[in-house]
């Protein structure tokens, strides 16, 4: 990393490496008691010394092998038998589909008893005898390297590409651009932003539709205390564009005492103590409804955002940096809600243009 | 605020004592059953809940009034042993239920009669028949799940209150918080939220959430989702894996030495 | 070696295994390279099995991940579910979180597959993590292993990226909520934010483009390169071959242990087996990711308890306790309370990435090493990483904020206060904990090298004084704790010359004798035994 060495002193001394032999073992001498005493004498294992042992080994890792071809057999057997829908009861699992347990406790076993059976061929039966190998510095030697240099100086030279300035800026002019080709490929992943996230579906006259009933609400049907989800009229969940349009026009329906509303404009934009507010968080987009009836408060239930209905819907805890828009509602003559336009500002999560 | 809890823990346990060895009440021949039954739960109510929500139930500072709140908001809060608090806090949790239905019914009665609200439903109301199982999950997901989580396990509130387990609550219960809008809860009046949909959450509920769901995949490790699912990874997945790798790099005992 | 043997003593031709292994050589060399790898030498330790973990786990992610792509529908198009799955029936879907349903429901172990496809991937990213901290914490990332270490950060990574994607593919509630926040992060970006969000998605959110997008995302183009920088990883494992920890006849120039064939073929074998099975047997008795209880996603719903897959809940945690800050200047916004986490997220990684490089500037050490250094002996480092542990965990705790509140009856504002506190607090305590409990086991080995290991054996002496008889450590034990290196802090130097001339000392030279000192001063380091104070020690008087 860095371009400065340290001075030799301040590095520590290279411990006494003794390339000791295999079981040659250095009595501690007077003059160094730590120095290293190589590697200890291999000592065998009773399968090395004792048959029976090694037998005993012998048809356990038999037996791993065996328990994993009968649980193979199993897997095909419950595949075949069981139907895929059936459900049992496991203590202490609970209800489960006993297609799924079966087929997989059988290739979990199947599996487990191959790798048990290499593993304790390997620790009882294999040599255990440990080895030493020698590492060699994966640095090239001098000579290696000067003679690397020097083929690379000699093909650069042949190249001329120092000598030739112009070949080679134009090369590398070359090399640059041509990325850009494919970069302008990309530009039809999708439409440039444009206004899009400042419109939603609503408009001056659209009723606001219950989305439980799927019917327009009336002022008269929301309560105090009571939630309420709506979507602009006209907009149903088989329309091709459902998903994108719901996501911004998505609407909480509240109604609270009006001598309980605190902002001013809310007051406005209410209808008899019924607010609309978009139900898109303003932190990064999550439906937020959590709705404290006693409170007027609502938390988002993705980072914590709450805001306070009862004043403008202004944020009091949480990472959202404004508050929710709140949507202009009136009633028509036959006493249905309506929207009084579009909403005013963007919903959902702040961006770079939204000003 | 120590002697209002003492208080109130003292008037909570007299009503229930009260309640316990009340002598059952016998109807008089002059009177009809129902008037009896508001007779029955004004007694109740000035012992156990006037404290707090008024001798008329007109409430208190300690208390909401409830004037029209109806007989379910009573069936749920008494039912489901909310009611009588035992203190405050944060929100008044589901305890123990310390009356008995009759008189949970003549609380209800009495309470109803202050001002009409809504009543206690019907097991034709919440009852599975004619419900629709998909329709109830669309309509659970829009306006239950953000509080009480995808299959009803509950979530957080602000400040220490919470969205409480739907698992094992009673059907009709389900349906009066519905209806009532128990404590920060919004209420889901019929005129927004029909009696159809809420049979249809109920029924949705109970077909995740009810005792014989079945978890598919197995240990359903609590219906959280990713959290308790990462928990699971590291102490039960890599758990194994690290104490396989444990015996598979472990030196095998040496043949002892004689 | 014995191949010239054989082949002259059998007459005929050579069994057929050779004559393959013979027509092979010819075209590809083989017999060179097994030369050097085929019986290669693998130290034996628990933790050195770790990396295998995550190999073993990212082989079976590939195996089942083609199986699922067999039946899965990269589509947003919506239509209406009619499996067999009945509460959701008739509801509309996208074709994805259809076929993810089919799969899981009308698919005969498709389930399973499903589930050791995502429980795989989550161990994955675990046993990445843990094996990141074992490099990290033995000091395995030294010279020559640097490169080695970033092929292993940015697999993790990576392997977060295509975590993240895959998770969102079946469209289900729950991962189109975090595709949500995802745009609303992309959104937040200055100046470009929109445009970005545009191309990702082809359009507005959700639109109906992105689960195809993330689709070759996660199956061809992240898994490709992870693939390439897996095979570089295991390549430099065998090129430098592995560290081991200090012991008896185990130098920097050797490494001791087990040969590839029989012993490690069979062990490395026979663990993927382990690895597999475990992994098969957890999707058989735990349930993970039930899309068809979380529903279809649709952006007007949610459900409480969002949360990403826990390798992401570090950037939950930032996103949920960051302050809502948002600037309005000359019409335009800078969402800094989005902004912000989002550029705190790859920052909290690059931190631990590039700690070896910034310890070997304080060294200033070229040398190769190959012993591990045990945690204690490296405090400051081991200080640093216990730090950023607890920085992570705490990041955690704030990403899973909700869940902590219900289940320990919490405040979720009082949490979210703690992150925000503990975000800045809690890795200063935890680095000045860990330091001092690195000294204090220091001390403790050097107290065993110089007085041996208690015994438990309490002695009377003739005067009535009661002592404890301390075993004098063997050679082994002896070498081993006292064969660790101990750096000198830096100096800068003499700042003036021979000729007299004052030499100007630059501001990173003064930074690192000051991170040096901090590192190996006095503070930060007990000097280990010397040999004369073990032999003034043990000569004569014995223990004391």
């Amino acid at each position: 990393m860095s371009s400065q060495d340290i001075p030799e002193e301040n590095l520590p001394a290279e411990h006494s490496a003794g390339h000791n032999e295999h079981g040659a073992v250095t009595v501690a001498d007077d003059k160094n008691p730590f120095a290293d005493p190589g590697l200890p004498p291999h000592e065998h294992r009773v399968q090395d010394i004792d048959e029976r042992a090694a037998k005993r080994s012998e048809r356990v890792v038999a037996m791993l092998f065996t328990v994993s071809m009968l649980a193979t057999v199993g897997f095909i057997a419950s595949y075949v038998a069981i139907p895929h829908d059936k459900s049992i009861f496991v203590f202490p699992i609970g209800h489960i589909n006993a297609l799924n347990f079966a087929l997989g406790l059988t290739l979990g076993l199947a599996l487990f008893a191959i790798g048990a059976g290499a593993v304790h061929w390997a620790r009882t039966l294999m040599s255990d005898e440990e080895i030493a190998d020698e590492r060699h510095p994966i640095e090239a030697p001098p000579e290696v390297k000067a003679k690397v240099m020097a083929d690379f100086k000699q093909g650069a030279k042949e190249s001329a590409l120092g000598r030739r300035k112009l070949i080679r800026n134009t090369m590398f002019g070359a090399l640059a651009l041509f990325p850009l080709s494919g970069v302008m490929l990309l530009r039809d992943l999708g439409p440039l932003p444009g206004t899009k996230l400042r419109h939603t579906l609503w408009s001056k006259g659209k009723l606001l539709v219950n989305v439980n009933t799927n019917e327009p609400l009336r002022a008269s049907d929301v309560a105090v205390g009571s939630l309420t989800f709506a979507k602009p009229e006209g907009l149903e969940e088989t329309d091709e564009n459902f998903q994108t349009e719901i996501a911004k026009a998505a609407l909480m329906i509240v109604r609270l005492q009006p001598e309980n509303i605190k902002d001013k404009q809310e007051l406005d934009w209410s209808y008899q103590g019924i607010v609309a507010y978009s139900k898109i968080c303003t932190h990064v987009g999550c439906p937020i409804s959590l709705y404290e009836q006693q409170t007027h408060h609502v938390l988002c239930p993705c980072h914590q955002s709450t805001f306070d209905l009862s004043d403008g819907a202004r944020v009091i805890f949480g990472p959202a940096g404004h508050a929710l828009p709140q949507l202009r509602i009136g009633v028509n003559d036959q006493g249905y809600l309506e929207a009084l336009g579009d909403f005013e500002e963007p919903v959902g999560p702040a961006f770079w243009e939204r000003g | 605020m120590a002697a209002l809890v003492v208080l109130l823990l003292a008037l909570a346990c007299t009503g229930g004592l009260y309640a316990v060895f009340a002598p059952a009440s016998k109807a008089q021949a002059d009177e009809t059953a129902q008037s009896l039954a508001i007779d029955e739960g004004k007694k109740l109510f000035s012992v156990g809940c006037a404290s707090c929500h008024g001798t008329g139930g007109q409430g208190t500072s300690d208390g909401p009034s409830l004037v029209g709140v109806g007989s379910a908001a009573v069936d749920f809060q008494v039912g489901t042993g909310r009611m009588p608090a035992q203190q405050p806090g944060a929100q008044v949790p589901k305890k123990k239920v310390i009356y008995t239905q009759a008189e949970i019914d003549q609380l209800a009665a009495y309470v109803s009669s202050l001002g009409a609200g809504p009543s206690v439903p019907t097991k034709a109301e919440y009852g599975p028949d004619g419900a629709d199982i998909a329709k109830g999950g669309e309509l659970f997901r829009t306006n239950c799940a953000q509080c009480h989580n995808f299959v009803g396990k509950g979530g957080a509130l602000t400040h220490g209150k919470f969205a409480p387990d739907l698992s094992g609550v009673a059907p009709k219960h389900i349906y009066e918080a519905m209806q009532t809008g128990p404590q920060n809860m919004p209420s889901f009046p019929d005129t927004t939220m029909t009696q159809q949909n809420k049979k249809d959450i109920i029924a949705y509920l109970n077909a995740v959430n009810g005792d014989n769901t079945e978890s598919p995949g197995g240990l359903e490790l609590g219906g959280l989702g990713p959290v308790s699912e990462g928990l699971f990874a590291w102490i039960f997945g890599l758990g194994a894996l690290i104490a396989v790798a444990v015996w598979v790099a472990a030196r095998t005992a040496k043949a002892k030495k004689s | 070696m014995s191949n010239n043997e054989s082949t002259e003593a059998r007459r005929g031709k050579a069994p057929a295994g050779e004559r393959v292994a013979d027509w092979a050589d010819g075209r590809l060399g083989i017999y060179g390279l097994a030369k050097s790898n085929m019986r290669k030498i693998f130290p034996d330790h628990w933790s050195f099995m770790l990396g295998e973990v995550c190999l073993y786990s990212f082989i079976i992610i590939i195996l089942t991940g083609v199986y699922l792509t067999l039946f899965f529908h990269p589509s947003m198009n919506e239509v209406e579910y009619h499996g067999s799955y009945i509460p959701l029936q008739g509801q509309m879907m996208s074709e994805a979180f259809n076929s993810t349903l089919h799969i899981s429901f009308d698919v005969r172990g498709g389930l399973l597959i499903r589930q050791i496809h995502h429980w795989a991937a989550l161990i994955f990213l675990a046993g990445m993590f843990v094996h990141m901290m074992r490099v990290f914490f033995t000091g395995a990332f030294r010279k020559p292993r640097e490169v080695n270490w970033l092929f292993g950060f940015l697999l993790l990574v990576l392997g977060m990226f295509t975590g993240f994607t895959g998770y969102s593919l079946p469209d289900d509630l729950l991962s189109g909520t975090g595709v949500r926040f995802m745009e609303g992060a992309i959104l937040s970006v200055p100046v470009v934010g929109t445009y970005l969000s545009m191309f990702l998605f082809g359009g507005e959110f959700p639109g109906g483009d992105f689960v195809a997008r993330f689709y070759s995302i996660h199956i061809l183009l992240l898994p490709g390169i992870m693939l390439g920088l897996l095979v570089g990883h295991l390549i430099l494992v065998f090129y430098h071959k592995h560290t081991q920890f200090a012991g008896p006849g185990k130098t920097n120039n050797n490494v001791v242990g087990m040969p590839l064939l029989p012993v490690y073929m069979a062990k490395a074998g026979g663990f993927f087996f382990l690895v597999f099975g475990v992994i098969a047997a957890i999707a058989a008795i735990a349930s993970i990711n039930p899309i068809w209880a979380m529903g279809p996603y649709r952006p007007d719903q949610v459900s409480t308890g969002a949360q990403p897959d826990w390798y992401m809940g570090f950037s939950e945690g930032l996103i949920r306790t960051m302050p809502g800050w948002e600037i309005n200047l000359w019409g335009h916004t800078l969402v800094l309370g989005v902004f912000i986490p989002l550029v705190i997220f790859p920052l909290v990684l690059v931190a631990i990435a590039v700690y070896p490089f910034v310890e070997s500037w304080v060294t200033g050490d070229k040398r190769e090493h190959h012993i591990l250094d045990r945690p204690r002996n490296a405090p400051t480092r081991t200080g640093f990483g216990a730090a950023w542990i607890s920085w992570y965990f705490v990041l955690m705790i704030g990403g899973g904020n909700d869940l902590w509140a219900t289940h320990f009856h919490l405040s979720i504002n009082a949490i979210t206060w703690f992150v925000r506190i503990g975000f800045f607090v809690v890795p200063v305590l935890v680095f000045i904990a860990t330091k001092r409990i690195c000294l204090g086991l220091q001390r403790r080995d050097k107290d065993k090298v110089l007085h041996g290991r208690e015994s438990g054996i309490i002695k009377r002496l003739p005067h009535g004084e009661f002592i404890e008889v301390h075993e004098p450590l063997s050679q082994d034990a002896l070498h081993t704790l006292t064969a660790h290196e101990q750096y000198q802090p830096a100096e800068i130097g003499p700042t003036v010359d021979e000729n007299g001339v004052e030499r100007k000392v630059k501001g990173s030279e003064r930074l690192r004798a000051k991170l040096s000192e901090a590192y190996y001063g006095e503070e930060s380091q007990i000097p280990k035994p010397t040999v004369e104070e073990y032999r003034e020690i043990t000569s004569g008087h014995g223990h004391h």
